[in-house]
């Protein structure tokens, strides 16, 4: 097992590596010329120059590369071109929380509808609270969650006026202030997510439910409620596990357009306004930092599902 | 030269005829997937027939501004007193396209090296599938965020980034399909006949890898909708002129507390055209009986 896991933890090294190799290079590829993008119209040739210095872009790109490389490895991402040339680093440092306590919150917001969900629609299989279900899962999934945001702000924000329709308060403020920001912008991300849960747990019940063991803890004279929480719902857990780094990815994605419409300063929005600014220095740590929290994801998803799974072999 | 019919066993395993009628089947009785075609048939009609049947240029501006449904204007009006509906009808041309070509695109270069890598193996296979894990590195939206970000916002580059966000999805299923069926005798009996590689993947193997690959690019098309809409409403979509759905809902977004319209109508029109396709989509893998492990 500590093979597997160090095999592992080397394999995402590497790919750490080739993301970052892959997010230098492609923003070299910028047609044209990168500095008058950066610059826009109003870059006088002083102006040019220091960028094209301060960039280090008047070096061989090996030389940028493996310059850039070193400092990414210091936590040196470079600073912003833009406003008050703010180091990348902390710009991200600032927005981190916020994006985790979005995605975090959206995680449980999908737990809470996805577990009764899916239990319900497998142990109640074609009944009719199973077809609204699979209907709820259906609408979940086409639903934009930009759009899902703007009906829950037409709602609860602009006409019943309980939520806050922007913006974002620390944890340190207080629970309440922090929750109240967080929990539309959280539905909008977390009911998509938990469309896919519900039906991944709801196809694993399904499946735990014919397995022998269920039927040796019914002749037990185990009751019900027992049988379905502590023997089958476990175990329908563990195909769920896997799904939940891709889910990640949803998550991650979800809170780069939700965090726009509710004027959330998180990763998402510090991508996005980098885009706009064409603050590439932003842009390129932004993916990179929202890829290594996919990649590192993902990595845990496959140790956490070894050491859930005894039946898992590590050859 | 002999006819290949004669020489072309079919795989015992794989039925080809009753395909048809198991589709006739599924579809008669799923009113999910019936809802789905009639919807989207509606939309497709309606973005074929814009141009006649748009009541205003859905770039008009009046002084009609955010005016609520009428008679006049059947989904109200936005701040620029432009017409909703002519709007979102002819958004429905971009979504749509948008969807269709950026599955094509993904959908023909991610086959191709899915069945390369898995057809020939080897240096190929593994240069392939390195660069498939890289990409699978990156969240899809991100990749496509990344991609107009360096390379600028417009219809071509939005499909491109998209398409390429899609390539490994593809590529992946591609691969397993070809890696299973090469073992088929009816891939040797081609090949003892002499066949060309080429051949034998285009009209042996991919033929016969084609039910997963089809589900997977119904489920691709709603969500290459999706992705545009999200690009055009962060503003990295199409183009600032051209109404689409996403455009549309970023545009009315901060109107909403007056103009509730503004915020309902194009994310519904989303909403159905995505329904429509996965409610179609999942008929679909019914009727090809492609289970979600192949995916």
């Amino acid at each position: 097992m500590a093979a597997y896991i160090l095999r592992r933890l080397i394999g995402a090294a590497l790919v750490m590596i080739a993301v970052a190799t892959l997010v230098f290079f492609m923003l070299r590829l910028v047609p044209g010329d990168p500095i008058a993008a950066m610059l826009a119209e109003a870059g006088s040739d002083e102006a040019r120059e220091a960028l094209t210095r301060k960039l280090g872009f008047d070096q061989p790109l090996i030389v940028q590369y493996f310059k850039w490389f070193g400092n990414m490895l210091q936590g040196d991402l470079g600073a912003s071109i833009y406003g008050s040339n703010q180091p990348v680093s902390k710009i991200i440092v600032e927005a981190l929380p916020r994006t985790l306590s979005l995605a975090f919150l959206s995680f449980v917001i999908a737990l809470i509808i996805a577990i009764p969900a899916g239990i319900i629609a497998a142990t109640r299989k074609n009944s009719a609270a199973d077809t609204a279900v699979s209907l709820f899962a259906f609408l979940g999934l086409s639903m934009p969650d930009f759009w899902l945001a703007i009906l829950l702000i037409i709602v609860f924000a602009a006409n019943l006026q309980w939520l806050p329709a922007i913006g974002y308060e620390p944890l340190s403020a207080g629970l309440w202030p922090w929750l109240s920001h967080l929990i539309l912008p959280s539905i909008a991300i977390g009911t998509g997510f938990s469309a896919i849960i519900a039906r991944m747990i709801r196809s694993a019940m399904l499946e735990v439910l014919n397995a022998d063991y269920m039927r040796t803890a019914a002749s037990k004279g185990l009751p019900t409620r027992i049988i379905l929480l502590r023997h089958a719902f476990p175990n329908a857990l563990i195909p769920v596990i896997t799904v939940i780094g891709i889910a990640f990815a949803l998550l991650i994605s979800g809170a780069v357009v939700v965090e726009n419409v509710f004027a959330i300063k998180g990763l998402g929005r510090v991508l996005i306004q980098g885009i706009q600014n064409r603050d590439y220095p932003v842009v390129q740590g932004a993916v990179l930092v929202v890829s290594a929290f996919f990649v590192l994801s993902n990595l845990l998803v496959d140790l956490l599902y070894a050491v859930i799974d005894p039946r898992i072999r590590y050859s | 030269m002999m006819t290949d019919a004669t020489l072309e066993p079919i795989p015992a395993d794989i039925p080809q005829a009753p395909k048809r009628s198991r589709m006739r089947s599924v579809f008669s009785k799923d009113r999910k997937a019936q809802f789905g075609i009639i919807v989207l048939g509606l939309f497709i009609l309606g973005a074929l027939l814009a141009p006649l049947i748009a009541p205003y240029d859905p770039n008009e501006m009046t002084l009609d501004m955010m005016g609520s449904p009428s008679g006049e204007h059947i989904l109200g009006t936005d701040d620029l007193g432009r017409d909703l509906f002519s709007r979102i009808l002819w958004g429905t041309q971009i979504s749509l396209f948008v969807g269709v070509a950026t599955v094509a695109i993904s959908l023909f270069f991610g086959v191709l090296l899915g069945v390369l890598a898995g057809y020939y193996g080897g240096w190929i296979d593994m240069i392939i599938m390195r660069y498939i894990d890289l990409q699978w590195a990156f969240p899809n939206f991100i990749i496509a965020v990344y991609l107009v970000a360096v390379f600028g916002t417009g219809l071509l580059n939005v499909i491109v980034a998209i398409a390429l966000a899609f390539l490994d999805d593809f590529a992946r299923i591609a691969r397993s399909m070809v890696l299973t069926l090469k073992e088929e005798q009816f891939v040797d009996a081609a090949r003892v006949q002499g066949f060309s590689d080429i051949r034998i993947m285009v009209f042996h193997i991919l033929p016969n890898a084609m039910a997963p690959i089809i589900v997977q690019a119904t489920v691709s098309v709603s969500y290459a909708i999706l992705g545009e809409a999200s690009l055009s409403f962060l503003g990295l979509g199409v183009s600032a002129d051209t109404p689409t759905w996403g455009l549309i809902l970023a545009d009315g977004r901060s109107f909403i507390s007056q103009a509730w319209w503004l915020g309902v109508y194009p994310g519904l029109a989303i909403m159905l055209v995505v329904l429509s396709i996965n409610f179609i989509g999942d008929a679909l893998r019914d009727a090809l009986d492609v289970r979600d492990a192949d995916i």
